[in-house]
Parts: C-alpha cells; structure tokens; sequence
C-alpha cells in the first residue's frame, strides 16, 4: 500500500509525516504527532470525543483520513490552553464541575468552542443542540450545559472591559 | 474498528473523478463528506479497493435558483444548506429538512449528494427528492444523464447509480405561492436517524381549497414513501381535521416498514399516521401565514 506525504499545520505549529491511506485522522493526531488529547471512543461518530477543527470547522477526526488533512491548519483541545493558562471555556468547565473522568471533555469542550465562536450569547436549548452529538456517561449533561453557558457568561465580560 | 487498506486518489473536477473512477475498476468509492461512509469502513461492512475523494471538486458546491428551480452541486454541504438564506426563502421546506439532520459537525462535513447517494431509508433528503420530484444529474464515462426518484431509488441503500457515476446536481422545483410546508419526525433523540418522518407540502387557493398536496415519509420502507392515493384525496378539498385523519390513515394502510429492536411493524405504521396527520396540520398553518 502506497504511504502518503502529509504536511499539516497543528495547533500553530507545523508537521509532516507520513501515513497509508486508511489511517484516520485521530489515530494520525495520537500516534505520529503525539497529542493525546483527542480522545476515541467510538470510531462511528456517535459520540463527539474525537472532534477537531480543520480550518476552523469542527468535524468528527475519526472519520476523515489523515491524507485528507493535507494542507489543512488543524487545533486540537491542546490548542485551548494559552501559555499554561486555561481558556475561560475550560476555566468554567473547572469552576462548574462540567467533568468526571474527562473521557468526553475534549469533544465537549471543541463543540462548545465552535458555538460559542459563532453565538456569544446562546440559550440553554441551544447549548444542548450544540452538544447533542457528544455523549458523557459520566455527567448526565446537566453541569456540561452550565459550564457552557457560564463561559458565555465569561467572554462577554471579557469582551464589555476589552 | 480500523478501515480496511484501500487505495486513496483526491480529484479536483467531476471530469477526473469519473476517470479516476475508471482506471480504479468496478470496487471503487466515491468519498464526499465521509458521514455515512467511513462508519462503514471502520466497521469493516465494506471493503472498496480505492477511494475517490471528491471533497476538492470546488465546482460541485453551490446553491443556485435557475427556472424556478433550486439547482444545488452535489458537493454542498448540509450545513451550507442549513444556513442559506436563499434556501430558507425559497425553499423552507429543504432547510427544515437539514435542521433533523444529526448534529452540527456531522452537517458541516455531510453532503447532500452523498446522503441522496447512500439512500438510507430514514434519511430526510431523500424525502425530499420524493417529495417534489426533483431532477437528478448524473456524470459517467458518457456524459450526463438526468434522472428522477422513481428510477433513482432502487431498495435499502441502493440507487440506480453506476460504477462510473458521480451525481452532481440535485434541482428541486420550487413550491408554488400559497404553499406551506412541514417536516417533522419521531426520533428517540434529537439528532438520531427517524423512527419515521413526514415531510408534506400544501399547496392553497384563495379560496381555502388545496390545489395540491404532496406527501414524502421515511423510516417505514426501503426508500421514501409517496402516496398518490392520499394526494388525490385531499386535493380539490377544504383540508378538514377529518379528511386529513382519513389522508394519515390511507397512508398507514399502504406502508410497509420493517420492524427493529426500537419500534415494531405496527408502532411504525401507527406513527406513520400520526406524522402525517402532524405534518399535513403544520404545513396547512403555514400557508394561513402562521408558523
Ligand atoms: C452521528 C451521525 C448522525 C447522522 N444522522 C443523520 C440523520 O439524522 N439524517 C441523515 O439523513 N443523515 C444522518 N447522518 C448521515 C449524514 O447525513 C451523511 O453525511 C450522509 O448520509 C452522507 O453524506 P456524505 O457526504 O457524508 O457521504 P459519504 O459518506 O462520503 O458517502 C456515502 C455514499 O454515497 C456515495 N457518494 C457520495 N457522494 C456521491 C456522489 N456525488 N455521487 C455518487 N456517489 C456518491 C459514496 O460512495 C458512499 O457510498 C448521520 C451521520 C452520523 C455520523
Ligand atoms: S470516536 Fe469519533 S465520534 Fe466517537
Ligand atoms: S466526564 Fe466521563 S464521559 Fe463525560
């Protein structure tokens, strides 16, 4: 089987590599640039812990292939953090308990992230559209759509002392 | 799971993907948004030999109104569709439809060809192809040929599309003044493929008489339900409680939906009665203005 060249930026930063036609795009972001973050739970795109942008779009990582990330600018959950310091998103997720064991969290957090990118201030109903694609065992949801709405709450004082 | 090993070759223009196509030989996939296929891979529930990625194909991702009809590449993503304020205007129907469809990261990357293409029985934009009888184009090694639902839809998950084809427009003729629509459907969750669905689109006179009805359900056959039948009977008529309950009934006598482990023969064809009664209420609310 033919291996492909792939060169991608991630998270600001470039890579290249190299990968067979079937690898998908998760497994590509776990093992050969070695970010962890992006968690695998299904590999069917039913439960959202996979998610990532691709040139700022969210999409499911465990269906697309990796040799389709060519050329493409990819963030990831680790892209989040700036400098050690949480965003204010993960910050509320901390402050709200909008986690437990953290399986679904990056899905969640990348889901909520493209929301709150486009609706600064979104209802709870379109909160829990926004990750009705994510599952969590663990929470039963309730303080994910919180923690959410609580991040909202947080960049529009961001942006009112800006 | 893990795909199985395949052969990968990204085309820029239908013209290449329908050579691609070729020299890969009769095993070979089309790859759009990856939404329904890629499951399939990883499931290993099919095993192409190459895959022809045609999410480059820039020049089958538009959406445009040409002869009172919309014209849209196959190409066009789901969720392109679910924000066009072209489509919101002149088709409604077509953005409620999408709003059903999964979750927003499945609709930034799902195609409207591909879900046409991969035909699942629960799946709204197939309705809407039954629906309003939309044209379908079609590229292969011979140049291009233009279908309908009648000759497109062949059974569960199977279309009259050749080895060599690519499907590149979907041209929905657009409902005519005085029209109301409705999509609605049962679900376990927001987002889940339809138990079933109705889609209805009514079409009035000054005068409160229906001058057409057209009727499109899925989730209770091997590909979306139309009814002539019921269509007739209410066309020419006031649409009353009681003519659109006999309407529902009608249709729940013609179905035949298959049975599985989240609603039974009989439940499906029950709710088949209920949604369209649902849809045919909504969509005549519409017209009276009302939303
Ligand atoms: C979690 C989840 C939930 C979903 N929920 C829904 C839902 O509620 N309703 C719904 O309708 N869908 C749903 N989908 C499916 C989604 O809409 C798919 O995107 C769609 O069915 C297929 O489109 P695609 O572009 O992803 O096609 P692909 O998966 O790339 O292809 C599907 C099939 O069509 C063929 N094909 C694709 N494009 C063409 C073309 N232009 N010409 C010829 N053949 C082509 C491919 O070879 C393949 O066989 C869901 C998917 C997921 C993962
Ligand atoms: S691992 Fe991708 S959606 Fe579950
Ligand atoms: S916190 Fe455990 S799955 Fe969501």
């Amino acid at each position: 089987m033919s291996m492909h060249s792939i060169s991608l930026t991630i998270n600001g930063k470039k890579f290249e590599g190299q990968a067979e036609a079937r690898k998908l795009l998760s497994d590509f972001i776990r093992e050969d640039i070695g970010l962890t973050g992006t968690h695998v739970g299904c590999e069917h795109g039913m439960c959202g812990a996979c998610t990532v942008f691709i040139d700022g779009v969210g999409v499911r990582s465990c269906l697309t292939f990796a040799v389709q990330a060519d050329g493409t600018s990819i963030e990831t959950v680790e892209s989040l953090a700036k400098d050690g310091k949480l965003s204010p998103l993960q910050e509320a997720f901390w402050e709200n308990h909008g986690l437990q064991c953290g399986f679904c969290t990056p899905g969640m957090l990348i889901c909520a992230e493209e929301l709150l990118r486009e609706n600064k201030n979104p209802t709870e109903q379109e909160v829990r559209l926004a990750i009705s694609g994510n599952l969590c065992r663990c929470t039963g949801y309730h303080h994910i759509v919180l923690s959410i709405l609580a991040a909202a709450k947080k960049l529009q004082g961001a942006a009112q002392a800006a | 799971m893990k795909p199985p090993k395949f052969e990968y070759r990204a085309a820029r223009t239908v013209e290449e993907a329908v050579s691609l196509l070729q020299e890969a030989g009769e095993d070979a996939k089309i790859l759009a948004g990856g939404q329904s296929l890629v499951p399939m891979l990883n499931f290993r529930l099919t095993r192409p030999s190459h895959l022809i990625d045609i999410n480059k194909v820039s020049e089958l991702d538009y959406i445009r109104e040409k002869d009172g009809k919309l014209a849209i590449g196959a190409l066009t993503r789901e969720r392109t569709i679910e924000r066009s304020a072209l489509v919101r205007q002149k088709f409604p129907l077509l953005t409620e439809a999408t709003e059903w469809i999964g979750h927003v990261q499945i609709r930034n990357r799902g195609t409207i060809g591909g879900s046409v293409a991969h035909a699942d029985p629960a799946s709204e934009y197939p309705a809407l192809v039954v629906l309003s009888d939309a044209e379908l184009t079609i590229q292969g090694p011979d140049g291009s040929r233009t279908t309908t639902w009648d000759e497109f839809f062949v059974t569960y998950l199977t279309t009259s599309l050749q080895p060599f084809e690519v499907l590149t427009e979907l041209r929905f003729p657009l409902p005519k003044p005085g029209s109301g629509y409705a999509f609605v459907e049962l679900a376990r969750r927001h987002g889940d493929f339809a138990l079933v669905g109705c889609a209805a689109q009514v079409t009035m006179n000054g005068k409160g008489t229906c001058q057409e009805a057209r009727l499109a359900l899925i989730g209770v056959g091997p590909f979306p339900h139309r009814s002539p039948d019921a269509e007739a009977m209410l066309k020419g008529q006031k649409l009353t409680d009681k003519l659109i309950s006999e309407a529902g009934q009608k249709i729940s006598e013609e179905v035949e939906p298959e049975g599985d482990m989240h609603a039974s023969t009989e439940y499906r064809r029950a709710m088949s009665k209920v949604f369209t009664e649902r849809a045919l209420k909504k969509a005549l609310s519409r017209v009276q203005g009302g939303k």
